[in-house]
């Protein structure tokens, strides 16, 4: 009798932990999926667009200016976090070279000095030359590069993702032949 | 009056059913000699811990998590909320303080090999606290969410970047989207309020559980070996024979540093005001020298000073190797010498790592290696380097200025630390040499033969040419058989050379 009454309720304990185990996974599945919406959502390169960076007469040959434009994905609380800067040098007619803000090294702010025709950046001291190529200091490779193409007289780039050694992968490639 | 606090007491201990419990905590016996002022750190890194949740619970009533606005409020909380900079100023030294004494906490514990038998979960769940407290200390500086925080997570996903194949994961991960914006703030506010101080409350009940039940460790005695098989009899007969209830034999020590440390915030508070914050996190604001908090520019300083090549298994892999190590320690020394004076490979250890975090962080101070933006816009060039100069060494030093060479070398005691200071720079190199470098380039300077003609690099070699001092002359190539008479009579009138 009394071992009956046992193995029942163990059998009510078993059931009780797999209903639990049951509900612990269906509670658990669509939270993990909300944790990684990030990597969901940029999935098939989505987060790349092209950008409008303004005419083409706001750059003129043979210089290297700072350019602004607005994160292709944005939200209204994001400030003035979502305004990203880069360097457009136009070499000459429609070759460009558009350049990421962000030192290759460890993504601070690089500077250019048109009177040394060099990129400097405050962090580590890594230098560029004025095509990007690494020159000196810590970067283990040239800036990151924007992908552009000219549009019925306007700049555009494929931007929309803060450039690391390991996303934008079209920013790479192009940089890629230019390495000091 | 007395009775019916007394009622009251009882009616609560009739329910709660805790002061038995508040007895055997209180009267627990403690090793007379552990009452000492080397075991009040744990207490006090509690203590900071205890005003860290509540100036934070108060700064969380104005802040608000949103990047368009957290840098406006805090603005707001510094110049218009009454009283509300030195909330602020509370939890930022609360914070360094924190980081201090947890540090302070376990070189002692280690030093008095606490971590051994049978106390290796005890440290190995330090370890964890340790890191939380890190990890505070790191959000927290994003929650100042200015230009500083805005790079220094720029710096994150960098480093995260690095892991091999899927660091673009990673870097999304962090970032809560593809670039440093609203998600990013948002989700580091998570962490910073809920996330690590949750599980820092639940690893510091079972930390403080665990001194309770194993108690406090002894002090060291050379030659009081540590054993698993002897050491919880030997441990309970000094606690009794020569030891003595915690209250109040040994709490008024902690008690006393308790309030010396929460003085100390107070002052340092009151003193030198909050931290920030700086610049707000607009990052098309390029004219900006981001820096991390104190406690996290050792790393940055060994990151301008690691080779390219091993950056990145060091950042991935030091870590690892770093954190694996302490919380193995207790596990292979787990026995034996508990006394510094018997353990040198410990106090070696110790001692090289508290000289090479000491020495980055004092690097950091003045960051050598960064090349300083606007040495060549502002600082003069000496007097004695211009006066009886020829017109092309004069325009020479103007190259020098215009071209930025000073963000990296230094003249006269004042620019760059990068390069090596060009006070004496003749003496070193002969004009041919000198030519070389500065067309060239090389050790990690950029070649400038594509961004000055020749005139300028004449101009500016010929200025070089004349830094030496007085009483050395300058380098010359005696292959080139140039009589040192030319030499010694007109300072920088090398131009023989140059033809």
């Amino acid at each position: 009798m009394s071992e009956r009454e046992v193995s029942r309720r163990q059998f009510f304990v078993k059931l009780g932990i797999a209903l639990n185990g049951l509900a612990a996974v269906a509670l658990a599945t669509p939270i993990v999926g909300y944790l990684l919406a990030p990597l969901i959502r940029s999935q098939g390169g989505r987060y790349q667009k092209w950008i409008d960076l303004g005419e083409l007469d706001e750059f003129p040959e043979g210089q290297t200016r700072l350019a602004k434009y607005k994160n292709p994905i944005s939200n209204p609380w994001d400030g003035e976090t979502d305004n990203i800067p880069c360097w457009v040098r136009r070499v000459q007619g429609e070759e460009f070279q558009i350049f990421a803000i962000n030192c290759a090294h460890l993504g601070c702010p690089v500077r250019w000095f048109p009177q040394s025709g060099l990129f400097m950046c405050p962090c580590h001291g890594g230098v560029y030359y004025q095509d990007g190529s690494r020159a000196s200091g810590p970067p283990p490779r040239g800036l990151f590069e924007y992908t552009y193409k000219v549009q019925d007289g306007h700049l555009m780039i494929q931007g929309g993702e803060l450039p690391t050694l390991s996303t934008s992968a079209s920013l790479q490639k192009r940089s890629d032949g230019c390495q000091g | 009056m007395p009775g019916l606090i007394q009622r009251i007491g009882d009616w609560f201990d009739q329910r709660l059913k805790l002061s038995g419990t508040i007895r055997d905590v209180a009267t627990h016996q403690v090793p007379t000699k552990s009452a000492s002022w080397f075991y009040v750190f744990g207490s006090a890194a509690l203590t900071v811990f205890i005003i860290q949740i509540f100036t934070g619970i108060m700064l969380a009533l104005i802040y608000v998590p949103s990047a368009g606005e957290a840098w406006n409020s805090l603005q707001y909380l510094n110049h218009t909320v009454p009283l509300g900079w030195y909330i602020r100023a509370l939890h930022g030294w609360g914070s360094n303080f924190m980081v201090a004494i947890v540090l302070i906490h376990m070189v002692q514990v280690a030093m008095f090999g606490a971590y051994k038998f049978p106390r290796e979960l005890t440290w190995i769940i330090g370890v964890f606290l340790l890191l939380m407290t890190l990890g505070m200390a790191f959000t927290g500086q994003v929650m100042r969410f200015d230009q500083d925080a805005y790079w220094g997570l720029g710096i994150g996903a960098s480093i995260c970047g690095r892991v091999p194949l899927i660091g673009a994961w990673v870097v999304h991960l962090l970032l809560g989207g593809p670039i440093i914006a609203g998600d990013t703030l948002s989700r580091f506010f998570d962490f910073h309020v809920f996330v690590i101080p949750g599980l820092l409350i639940a690893f510091v009940s079972v930390h403080l559980l665990m001194v309770l039940k194993l108690g406090i460790n002894e002090w060291p005695m050379p030659g009081r070996l540590v054993r698993r098989s002897t050491y919880v009899q030997e441990y309970e007969e000094l606690a009794h024979k020569d030891g003595m209830p915690f209250v109040p034999g040994a709490v008024w020590k902690d008690m006393i540093f308790a309030a010396f440390v929460i003085f100390s915030v107070m002052a340092c508070a009151a003193y030198f005001g909050p931290f920030g914050p700086s610049g707000q996190p607009d990052p098309t604001i390029v004219q900006t020298v981001p820096k991390p908090d104190f406690f996290f520019q050792w790393l940055y300083a060994l990151l301008a000073f690691l080779p390219p090549q091993m950056e990145t298994p060091a950042l991935l892999i030091g870590p690892v190797v770093i954190i694996g190590f302490l919380i193995c320690l207790p596990f292979f020394a787990g026995e034996g010498e508990k006394h510094w004076s018997r353990r040198p490979i410990a106090i070696v250890t110790i001692l090289l790592t508290a000289v090479a975090l000491g020495t980055l962080t004092h690097l950091a101070g003045y960051t050598p290696w960064s090349p300083i933006m606007n040495a060549w816009s502002q600082d003069p060039v000496p007097v004695q380097y211009l006066t009886g100069r020829s017109p092309l060494e004069r325009t020479g030093a103007a190259v020098f200025q215009e071209k930025q060479c000073r963000n990296c070398h230094s003249i006269g005691g004042s620019g760059g630390l990068r390069g090596p200071a060009l006070d004496s720079v003749a003496v070193r190199k002969t004009h041919a040499q000198l030519v070389r470098q500065v067309v060239q380039g090389g050790g990690n300077m950029p070649a400038y033969g594509k961004q000055l003609n020749s005139a300028e690099v004449d101009a500016l070699v010929s200025f070089l040419d004349t830094l030496h001092p007085a009483d050395q002359p300058a380098a010359r190539d005696s292959a080139r058989q140039i009589s040192s008479e030319t030499e010694h009579f007109a300072v920088g009138n090398s131009t023989g050379e140059k033809k």
